[in-house]
């Protein structure tokens, strides 16, 4: 038996002691480590990879914000032009029925002018007559007062005055 | 094109001596109980040497005038024993504590025990060369170390028939041999990195900076490419320090065994063997109702379930033990590669072998570095698997 145990090369012959010392060790590493390195070191990397999220997601959120933010402008300022549009087109139509009433209106008392200067023109025509009448009635008296007074006169004397008073009539 | 040619035929040379190399070896293990007049150069003791673990940490030179530090030895035999492995002078002396000597060969630690008939009932006596009288010793049957030991110390001295395989006592060595050192450096390394990228992180507000820049896309990559696809998004931070600690752990040990005169941590099997365990430790106890069911009740034909149970709960083992086996034999290999292309230099024993072997062994090394992230990423990433597979939720 002592022989097969010779017969093994020393190289893959593991050693109690250092079987031993490795293992204490190895342990005391981990021990060690996990509490003053890994443990601080993960929670660093976590913390930075945490916050590097967050600050990413907040940059996405705030982008989106904005692209939010421009679309309701955009929206607000597209409702502010349809209503600028709509308010034109309404004091446009406003403008056209004002001047179509007014022109109208101003028809109507125009014919209603003119229906009043037509029938006060008659009126005046209907008195001018009435007067003309008057007048020539008189006048007809006077030229017949005259006449019969020119008669009574002279017989050339006479013409010459009917056509005197006729000429007068003329110019009246 | 002159130079390409001058790299074949070295490339050539080299090969040749290689392929004659194991003949003159085995010719040396027929005679070994005479001197070797075989001048040959055989780099296998020296690079096993430089893979193994030791009880000192080495650097160069030989013997006394070598540059090396020494490392505390840590002893089970009978009550606890400490003292400096420089007491073993690198193996010349032997270090009496208590009632016990010990000493120190080819990096292991032998209990010297009294002495007792070896063969035939006849007593053997081992002197050892050039040394006073009162380092004369003896050995028991059962504690005398291998052959390669009375080779080196008897020859010369025929008291013993050699050639005989020998088995040897060795005491619990719990000591902190270079690899073991070489584990606590990586774990300072390790932890001093880490509290420090953590502690930035509160100091500038967690904006990585400097160092932990560098850091927090490997431990992004092992949290995002090895855990959550493996582990699944809801599961996956619960072992999330489990895998980071084992990526780094291996990663910076693979890394420290790179360097000239590092420890050959990961290459070792008892750490590989350490990991793979952890690791089935924790598939076995998060493995929820449906992996077990799978184990234990799997999905197949009543008449097809006596073999498939086994086969399934090998399955529990064999995973790991591939875990252990990889990166052990992948890092212990490339270090192999590179030792032995330095060792073409010597077998050749011209200088002229020295550039290839040289952009050879620098070409190896780059790939090394590349395998110490693969191995470690492998190992992290298959670990990721197998805890999925034991918490994944069936429908």
């Amino acid at each position: 038996m002592n022989t097969v145990l010779l017969e093994i090369n020393p190289l893959v012959l593991p050693s109690i002691g250092l079987i031993f010392w490795s293992a204490v060790s190895f342990i005391i590493l981990l021990v060690l480590l996990r509490k003053f390195a890994w443990k601080p070191i993960l929670t660093a990397v976590n913390e930075r990879e945490e916050s590097i999220t967050n600050a990413l997601n907040s940059a996405e959120e705030a982008k989106k914000e904005m692209a939010n933010l421009t679309s309701s402008n955009e929206r607000l300022l597209n409702e502010a032009r349809e209503e600028r549009d709509a308010l034109m087109k309404e004091a446009r139509e406003m403008k056209a029925e004002i001047v179509a009433k007014a022109k109208e209106e101003a028809q109507g008392e125009g014919e209603k002018m003119i229906a009043n200067a037509k029938a006060t023109i008659e009126m005046e025509r209907k008195s001018a007559i009435a007067d003309l009448k008057n007048q020539v009635a008189t006048l007809s008296i006077d030229i017949a007062e005259k006449v019969v007074k020119g008669t009574l006169t002279g017989d050339d004397k006479q013409k010459a005055l009917v056509n005197e008073l006729v000429e007068e009539v003329n110019l009246n | 094109m002159l130079k390409n040619l001058i790299l074949l035929f070295l490339l050539f040379t080299a090969s040749v001596v290689m392929a004659n190399e194991p003949q003159a070896h085995a010719e040396n293990s027929t005679h070994n109980t005479e001197e070797t007049k075989d001048e040959s150069y055989d780099p296998v003791p020296v690079i096993m040497h430089h893979i193994a673990d030791a009880h000192e940490w080495h650097f160069w030179g030989e013997g006394e005038n070598s540059a090396s530090i020494p490392l505390p030895v840590i002893l089970l035999d009978g009550g606890l024993k400490m003292f400096s492995s420089s007491k073993f002078h690198h193996g010349h002396d032997l270090v009496k504590s208590n009632d016990k000597e010990y000493m120190l060969y080819h990096n292991k630690i032998y209990t010297v025990g009294e002495s007792i008939p070896i063969a035939k009932d006849s007593t053997v006596k081992i002197i050892r060369k050039g040394q006073e009288e009162d380092s004369t010793f003896s050995y028991t049957l059962a504690n005398i170390p291998t052959k390669d030991f009375l080779h080196d110390y008897v020859v010369g001295h025929k008291e013993l028939e050699l050639g005989t395989y020998v088995a040897s006592a060795k005491p619990l060595d719990f000591s902190i041999t270079k690899n073991v050192a070489g584990i606590f450096l990586a774990i300072l390394i390790i932890f001093l990195i880490f509290t420090s990228v953590a502690r930035s992180y509160k100091k500038n507000g967690g904006i990585p900076k400097k160092l932990t820049g560098w850091m927090e896309p490997l431990v992004l990559f092992v949290r995002d490419d090895i855990a959550k696809p493996n582990i699944g998004e809801k599961k996956y931070k619960k072992f999330l320090p489990f895998l980071l600690t084992i990526f780094f752990f291996i990663w910076v040990l693979n890394l420290l065994g790179l360097i000239p005169g590092g420890a050959n941590v990961t290459g070792n099997i008892a750490v590989t063997l350490v990991l793979a365990v952890v690791t089935m430790i924790v598939v076995a106890i998060n493995g929820n109702k449906a992996y077990w069911g799978h184990i234990f009740n799997p999905p197949v034909p009543e008449w097809l379930k006596p073999m498939m149970i086994p086969v399934e709960i090998i399955g529990i083992f064999t995973k790991p033990f591939a875990l252990m086996i990889r990166l052990f034999a992948n890092i212990a290999a490339g270090h192999i590669v590179i030792l032995s292309l330095i060792s073409l230099i010597f077998v050749a024993k011209t200088m002229w072998v020295a550039p290839a072997s040289i952009a050879l062994v620098l070409f190896i090394s780059v790939l090394e570095l590349l395998v110490a992230l693969l191995q470690a990423y492998i190992f992290t990433l298959l670990t990721a698997l197998f805890i999925g597979m034991a918490v994944e939720e069936h429908h």
